[in-house]
């Protein structure tokens, strides 16, 4: 991914469907736009117009899901563009109540068992590759595709290393995979193109819970190696051993 | 009054369902809910209650209930052969199920999700604010034998009422708008896509479904790459080799795939009930056209109740005549009986 510098990127507003939005900071990931599509839809939470119905984010975008009997499209468009004109977003602050979550992680061993491979695709001895994955502090980018699965980045530039043709069949809950600058932390098993670096112990989605999801968009990550036997013991700690500290 | 609907026997998809749970997209989590929401409107009104209650929904095939104390009951979505205690009952009804009757519902005739509704609807527990099964997301599970389904207040009395059938089960035209990434795709592309004449693979389940068809698959402009970005339900993604699907209720939320379309909220109950082989075309409407006919759709939906007759039997066609005459004003379901022989 090449560096983008917020001065060439352009909000682009599109509909989504017959009844959504969305706000797009750029047409790929970039820092800048992350930033400011998070900033963007908690601006648009606090906003709170009548006949929004949710708002979310992915990687670049902020999304609104809006009634058609209290909005429409023309008047909507309208609201959005007056709230992007308000401010520069790609240099907004990140949003508040921000954590930082030290999650334990093994790095390699039969647990993780494509350390060696990512490693040589990121030019890196497992040493290095380990030293660069548990030094990075990552930003959860956006939530998706399974409940409470966060996309994490930016890694160093080493780490733009494709995803695998053939997929993985099968890369199970708590595996911590790498790919183009990014890490996919699994809330549930699944099928994957990411490779498979690095093990927790952590449960991202606990439908029962008082508070069922984990992670929050905007939320920091570190990874900390640990070892096979140390996991083990984590497991019995439905938070595999993640401590969040607050950043706001 | 409450109580408990047991499940004697499940087909292997029969799930609790409601209108779903917005709010959690931003955690990776889609509304899903019933996937035929029309389905639920329908058997609200039947039942007098609320759209919002949460009823049994099956796939493709039914199974055996039995409730504890009298239940009213409405039978929407995919027509199946429903019987109580011997006696065949009308689909896209109401109907009285006595204390400790039988219920039997078999496969689906046509279509793919039936639904069972009861009066004051299934209160099963809420999982982030709505009673719905997500297997996608590991919420809620299968129901299965000798499950208790807690049964909320009821404060109906009327059952024996009946809904014109609809024609949502075998296919048909089903009416798509441009979406955010329609763009990507040739204008020939899209024409082709219109004019293809597809049908529902075999492949499809609540996340979504297949479209085949004879020719070849659907390509966007040469070496486009895009970012992952949200999906609603009704997006119709197209796949790496060409093929597209259809997105449904349990979708993913966010997808890389691009999406030529998103078929319209109203048309979404015939694509979920087209069964594997139907034949599906699409049409591209304007995004004024389909805003209109959401809120039409939504005035209908309120009208349904107005919509609901009683059921009119030929006298000759209903075998056990003589015993309604003769229990006729002994029990609670006497305005029931009176209705359908009006």
């Amino acid at each position: 991914m090449a560096e983008v510098s917020a001065a060439t990127l352009v909000p682009e507003i599109r509909t989504v469907g017959v009844d959504g939005m969305l706000v797009s900071f750029g047409s790929r990931l970039s820092e800048p736009a992350n930033r400011a599509a998070l900033a963007f839809r908690a601006a648009l939470a606090q906003e709170s117009w009548d006949g929004v119905e949710e708002v979310s984010t992915s990687l670049v975008s902020a999304y609104v899901r809006f009634d058609l009997r209290h909005l429409d499209h023309a008047g909507l468009r309208a609201r959005l563009g007056a709230l992007l004109a308000q401010r520069d977003w790609y240099a907004a602050e990140l949003p508040g109540q921000r954590r930082l979550w030290r999650i334990p992680a093994v790095f390699g061993t039969e647990l993780a068992p494509q350390l060696p491979q990512a490693a040589e695709a990121a030019g890196m001895t497992e040493a290095e590759a380990v030293a660069s994955l548990s030094a990075a502090r990552v930003r959860v980018q956006t939530i998706g595709f399974a409940p409470g699965q966060p996309y994490l980045g930016e890694l160093p530039e080493a780490w733009d290393i494709p995803r695998q043709s053939q997929l993985t069949t099968r890369i199970p809950e708590g595996a911590l995979a790498v790919a183009i600058r990014q890490l996919v932390l699994f809330s549930v098993a699944a099928p994957t193109g990411w490779m498979h670096a690095g093990q927790t112990a952590v449960r991202l989605f606990r439908p029962d819970a008082q508070e069922p999801f984990l992670l929050r968009p905007g939320d920091e990550v570190q990874f900390t190696p640990v070892t096979p036997e140390e996991l083990q013991g984590l497991r019995r700690d439905p938070l595999g051993g993640a401590k969040a500290e607050d950043l706001s | 009054m409450t109580g408990t609907l047991t499940v004697l026997r499940a087909g292997p998809g029969v799930t609790v369902q409601d209108l779903g749970r917005p709010g959690w997209l931003e955690y990776g989590v889609s509304r899903g809910g019933a996937a035929d929401r029309q389905a639920l409107a329908e058997g609200a009104a039947l039942l007098g209650q609320g759209a919002d209650l949460a009823a049994v929904e099956m796939a493709g095939m039914g199974g055996e209930f039995q409730a504890d104390s009298d239940l009213r009951i409405a039978l929407t979505g995919a027509p199946m052969r429903a019987i109580i205690d011997g006696a065949a009952v009308a689909w896209n009804a109401s109907h009285l199920l006595p204390a400790g009757a039988r219920l039997a519902i078999g496969a689906a005739q046509s279509g793919s999700y039936g639904y069972l509704h009861v009066g004051g609807g299934i209160q099963t527990p809420e999982h982030l604010g709505a009673r719905s099964a997500h297997l996608a997301a590991g919420i809620g599970t299968l129901l299965a034998e000798g499950d208790g389904l807690q049964t909320g207040p009821d404060s109906g009395r009327t059952t024996g009422l009946g809904l014109a059938a609809d024609d949502r089960f075998e296919g048909g035209t089903v009416r798509v708008v441009a979406s955010l990434q329609t763009a990507l795709f040739p204008e020939a592309e899209l024409k082709r896509f219109e004019q293809t004449a597809f049908h529902r693979g075999a492949r499809g389940n609540r996340m979504g479904v297949a479209l085949e068809c004879n020719g070849e698959g659907f390509r966007p402009e040469a070496a486009r790459t895009v970012v992952s970005e949200v999906i609603t339900p009704g997006d119709i993604q197209v796949a790496g080799d060409g093929t597209p699907y259809v997105l449904l209720s349990e979708c993913q939320t966010t997808g890389g795939y691009p999406r030529i379309g998103t078929v319209v909220p109203s048309d979404l109950p015939r694509l979920a009930q087209a069964t594997a082989g139907a034949a599906l075309q699409f049409r591209f409407i304007a995004l004024e056209e389909a805003a209109a006919l959401e809120q039409a759709e939504a005035e209908r939906r309120e009208r349904l109740r107005s919509l609901c007759v009683p059921l009119v039997r030929d006298p000759r066609t209903i075998p056990n005549l003589l015993s309604y005459q003769l229990i006729s004003g002994a029990i609670a379901g006497e305005d029931d009986v009176l209705e359908e022989l009006r």
